[in-house]
């Protein structure tokens, strides 16, 4: 059974995935994760953690059209698969139910229960 | 500066290096994104820091999911494939069974044989190796006019020079030591217990130069004037396991020696390895010092122990040119000289013909027998291949319909390869425990003490290999061929194998066939020739006699008396002894003349000396003239010839002819030839035998054998005791340890058997592989020709029909493979049978026996499916679709 846990990189790329939509392929991932995070990163380590998530089958991919800048290549473009999404629900609600047992900050007006 | 970088791309190395590394299907999103990657960098920043993100960029793609060389294991589930690979292979090897079994089997026992032969001539390449100065270990040789022309080389030397070489060279000789040359088999005795055995009489030095290893004392235990050192066999027999050093052992029931030390027996491929012990060389030749500087009687071996780096052909030609100057006038006229025989050599390179070294029958039969083997092996390969390809062939609709169900070409591939695998292991674990069962059996035969090699790297590294190799090689055309079929061809049965899938087989079969008929022929002939020596008479009668070798020093005085009491039990007919043993040629003399010779003539002649009641003890026909009178006197100076010896010396009228004897070492003397003989065989039966000449003994100083003839009508089991009665009480010291002559006669044919019977199992193996293989293929054929022969059958052709058109293919080929194999075999076994002197002719039966065999196998073997195939219900055949 393959791993189904989610890391930090991995559920970030899966949101930008969602976030960029039908622009979602390599490229324009890590540009978006620069410009998002402030923090470089190469295309390759994005594509080869893109791979790891459609192995995990959170990601789907088909070759999508080309463009001129790309030397009239074509690029794969990525979607979120059903079980991506549960997964990043999961991951959401998870992250959430350990910020309520927080005690500093359960009490207070910040409500994550969205 | 815009229209400048619009001219910018990529840099062209990096864009190669991601080329080469990237899997195919990932290239063009890779290099798209990396593309606008550059592009987009190149806009806001300069060109080489666009340049500079892009290597970057590459080198960081340098990761295992884009790796080409890495697989991708999860494109589909490997476990399950090879799981499934086993499975099939495993259900196709049970669903055909018959030809399983015979794929299988034949191929595991030319494994064996192949496994058997390569123990073997290993065994034989590791001759001496078991001495840890092998490599600086040599003996010196001489070569000399042998009186006829040529040159012959033999060991033994002088004392004289053995002695001169050791104080001569100091610096290149590390040791040297002085082996008596011929082989002494004395009785070594502790108080009752008696054996005779052979053992070898050298100088002190010998035993650490030849790096036994002791048991109990060190290899300087002979350094005692009367000591001994005793196998680990030989002390076991006399002393059972205790410590024997420092107790006395007696030599022929004189002499005490002193036991300095057990060494570990030899291994059986040692020069050495026939010697339960050795002794000292002054126990035979005396302690003075004049002892050894003899220079006129060559009965001594010299062995050195070179030092490091001496080069061996220097030293030989500075040995020979030192000795030369101490030569006595024959050594001088014979143009006598020495040189240096390596350890290595010993026993695969030390035959000579006129002085040049030649190919020696060890090694010839190292050869021979390697060819045997790669042969057998050979064949087996090849009808493993044979019939693996023959039967995939009927599959094709299976690779038909694996395809059609998405099966990638190299999962065909890996399918049948892994087959092919399964069936050469199972064949290689077969052929283990096959050797396991034939190697004692085969030690026996071949006269080896080879042990398994279990715990050999070696052995398994290329059991590993050859198992990897046939598995490639016989899957090779069904991975190959049957893989690539369209499988839309192969489902509509459309596929023709044709004629020229056909050829290569039926070239096997006339390969397989050639050898098999060669090895029948060679196997007769081999027998033939041993029954040529057999039939040969023998000059004497060994049946009903025995033979007691010297036992005791007071033999010589009561031998008279022990003649007489034994011919008084009644159980003998005769009794009489001379120097040496009627198995044995030793005693060559020369210096013979007679009226009429040619004065070039200077052969020597074998000389023996016999007793009264020799004649009759063992036999001998007399051609003409009279056996010794033990009432003339003259007959002191009378001699007997035999047949040979009347041939050389050319004598028309040989009785009464004075032949006059000038040895050398003793004063000339006139005889009168009494009588001729018939040749005795007395050395190898394969051998023309010696000219010789017998004295009668005069009282001399001879220990000697006895012959007796046993009175044919009380059988031995009632003669013997009376006789070894009578001999304990007169020789009480002596073991009565009688040999039948006729056993150490059929000894002779030893070799020859061996050969016979190796022959004989490996041909049998030989036939037995190609007839499972001819068996495979005929049954291949008859069932793709099932439909065929039902149509035959409803029109009316007959069972005999049927038969003659399916074992018509097969006879063929084998009539082409006699064609073959006759010359090829006339061939090697001419040059076989030209080394030796007595020999049988190549009768053309040997060749029609073979030939007529071969076709009367094939017929049997290929009819046995050809009447299967014809008289089966044609409805079957016809009906099924």
């Amino acid at each position: 059974m393959k791993e189904t846990r989610l890391g930090d990189f991995e559920e970030t790329l899966l949101l930008l995935v969602g976030i960029l939509d039908k622009e979602a392929y390599a490229f324009k991932i890590a540009e978006e994760f620069e410009s998002q995070t402030n923090r470089a990163v190469s295309i390759g380590a994005v594509h080869s953690t893109l791979n790891r998530l459609t192995e995990k089958g959170f990601l789907e991919s088909e070759m999508g059209e080309s463009t001129a800048e790309r030397g009239g290549r074509r690029k794969r473009i990525y979607t979120i698969t059903a079980s991506g999404q549960t997964t990043l629900q999961e991951a959401r609600d998870f992250k959430i139910a350990l910020w309520n047992q927080f005690p500093a900050f359960a009490g207070s007006k910040l409500n994550f229960n969205v | 500066m815009k229209n400048t970088k619009n001219h910018i791309s990529p840099p062209r190395l990096a864009e190669k290096l991601l080329n080469w590394f990237i899997k195919d299907e990932l290239a063009e999103e890779v290099l798209g994104d990396l593309d606008e990657k550059f592009y987009s960098t190149l806009k806001q920043h300069s060109a080489r820091k666009a340049k500079r993100n892009y290597w970057f960029q590459v080198i960081n793609y340098m990761r295992p999911f884009a790796f080409k060389f890495f697989k991708n294991k999860n494109s589909f589930n490997n476990n399950a494939m090879i799981k499934h690979n086993f499975k099939v292979s495993f259900r196709q090897l049970i669903k055909n069974k018959g030809y399983s079994f015979i794929n299988i089997f034949g191929l595991a026992m030319g494994i064996v044989v192949a496994m058997l032969i390569g123990l073997w001539v290993q065994d034989e390449l590791n001759y001496n190796k078991y001495h840890k100065n092998y490599q600086q270990i040599v003996q010196v040789l001489r070569a000399e006019d042998n009186g006829e022309g040529g040159i012959s080389v033999s060991n033994s030397l002088t004392t004289g020079m053995g002695t001169l070489i050791k104080e001569s060279f100091p610096d290149q000789i590390e040791s040297l030591f002085m082996v008596r040359s011929r082989t002494q088999a004395p009785v070594i005795g502790n108080g009752e217990l008696k054996f005779r055995q052979i053992g070898v009489f050298l100088q002190p030095e010998g035993p650490e130069a030849l790096s036994l290893e002791m048991i109990y004392g060190t290899t300087q235990g002979l350094k005692e004037k009367r000591s001994i050192l005793l196998s680990e066999s030989l002390s076991a027999k006399l002393f059972d396991n205790e410590n024997p050093v420092g107790k006395n052992v007696q030599i022929n029931s004189s002499a005490d020696l002193l036991v300095g030390g057990v060494y570990k027996d030899l291994p059986k491929n040692s020069k050495f390895s026939n010697a339960t012990f050795f002794s000292r060389l002054s126990l035979l030749l005396g302690e003075t010092p004049e002892a050894f500087n003899v220079w006129n009687n060559y009965n001594i071996d010299v062995y050195i122990q070179l030092a490091n780096n001496v080069d061996q052909d220097h030293l030989s030609a500075l040995i020979a040119e030192k000795v030369k100057s101490h030569y006595d006038d024959w050594a001088k006229e014979s143009g006598q000289t020495l040189f240096l025989h390596p350890m290595k050599d010993w026993h695969l390179r030390s035959e000579w013909e006129d002085g040049k070294q030649v190919l020696s029958s060890e090694m010839k039969f190292v050869r021979l027998y390697g060819a045997i083997g790669i042969f057998v092996l050979l064949l087996a390969c090849i009808n493993f291949m044979n019939l693996s390809t023959a039967r995939s062939e009927k599959r094709a609709k299976e690779v038909g319909i694996r395809k059609t169900l998405g099966s990638m070409r190299k999962q065909l591939i890996s399918q049948f390869y892994i087959e092919s695998l399964l069936y050469t292991l199972a064949a290689f674990l077969i052929s283990l425990l096959l050797l396991k069962a034939l190697l004692p059996w085969f030690n026996e035969t071949a006269g080896k003490a080879i042990v398994a090699p279990w715990n050999i790297a070696e052995f398994w590294l290329f059991g590993v290999a050859f198992i990897i190799f046939t598995a490639l090689v016989a899957g090779s055309y069904p991975a190959a061929y049957l893989s690539s079929f369209k499988p839309l061809k192969a489902l509509k049965g459309g596929l023709k194998f044709g004629k020229s899938a056909s050829i290569p087989r039926k070239v096997l079969v006339v390969f397989q066939f050639t050898i098999s008929i060669a090895l029948i022929i060679g196997t007769i002939t081999v027998n033939n020739q041993i029954q040529a020596a057999k039939d040969r008479p023998i000059g004497y009668s060994p049946k009903g006699m025995i033979t007691l070798a010297p036992a005791s020093p007071n033999f010589r005085n009561q031998k008279e008396l022990l003649k007489k009491e034994i011919l008084n039990t009644g159980m003998a007919e005769a009794v009489g002894f001379s120097d040496y043993s009627v198995t044995s040629t030793f005693g060559w003399n020369h210096g013979f003349s007679w009226e009429g010779m040619d004065p070039n003539y200077d052969k020597s002649f074998n000389t023996i000396t016999i007793s009264n009641g020799y004649a009759d003890a063992v036999d001998m026909e007399f051609i003409a003239g009279r056996d010794f009178d033990p009432n003339l006197e003259t007959d002191k100076n009378a001699i007997i010839i035999n047949e040979s010896a009347l041939k050389e010396m050319n004598l028309d009228n040989p009785i009464g002819t004075i032949v006059r004897y000038n040895p050398g070492w003793r004063e000339a003397k006139n005889y009168t030839i009494i009588g001729v003989v018939k040749d005795m065989i007395k050395g190898s039966p394969f051998q023309q035998t010696d000219q010789s000449v017998m004295f009668l003994d005069q009282e001399q100083d001879y220990m000697s054998y006895m012959f007796i003839r046993l009175n044919p009508n009380v059988s031995a089991s009632q003669s013997l005791p009376a006789i070894e009665k009578v001999y304990n009480e007169i020789l009480p010291e002596a073991p009565f340890d009688y040999h039948f002559a006729d056993d150490d006669y059929n000894r002779k044919f030893e070799a020859e058997l061996r050969i016979g019977s190796l022959a004989s199992f490996f041909t049998l193996l030989a036939i037995l592989i190609s007839c499972l293989g001819l068996f495979g293929l005929s049954a291949f054929v008859a069932e793709q020709r099932t439909k065929e022969i039902g149509i035959r059958k409803v029109l009316g052709a007959s069972v005999i029909n049927l038969w003659k058109l399916l074992s018509k293919d097969f006879t063929l080929l084998v009539i082409i493979s006699c064609f073959v194999a006759i010359p090829i075999s006339y061939n090697v076994l001419q040059g076989w049978l030209d080394g030796y002197e007595v020999k049988t002719q190549l009768y053309w039966w040997v060749f029609a026996i073979a030939g007529a065999g071969a076709i009367l196998v094939t017929i049997v073997t290929v009819s046995f499916q050809a009447i299967k195939a014809a008289i089966a219900n044609p409805v079957k055949s016809l009906r099924s679709e």
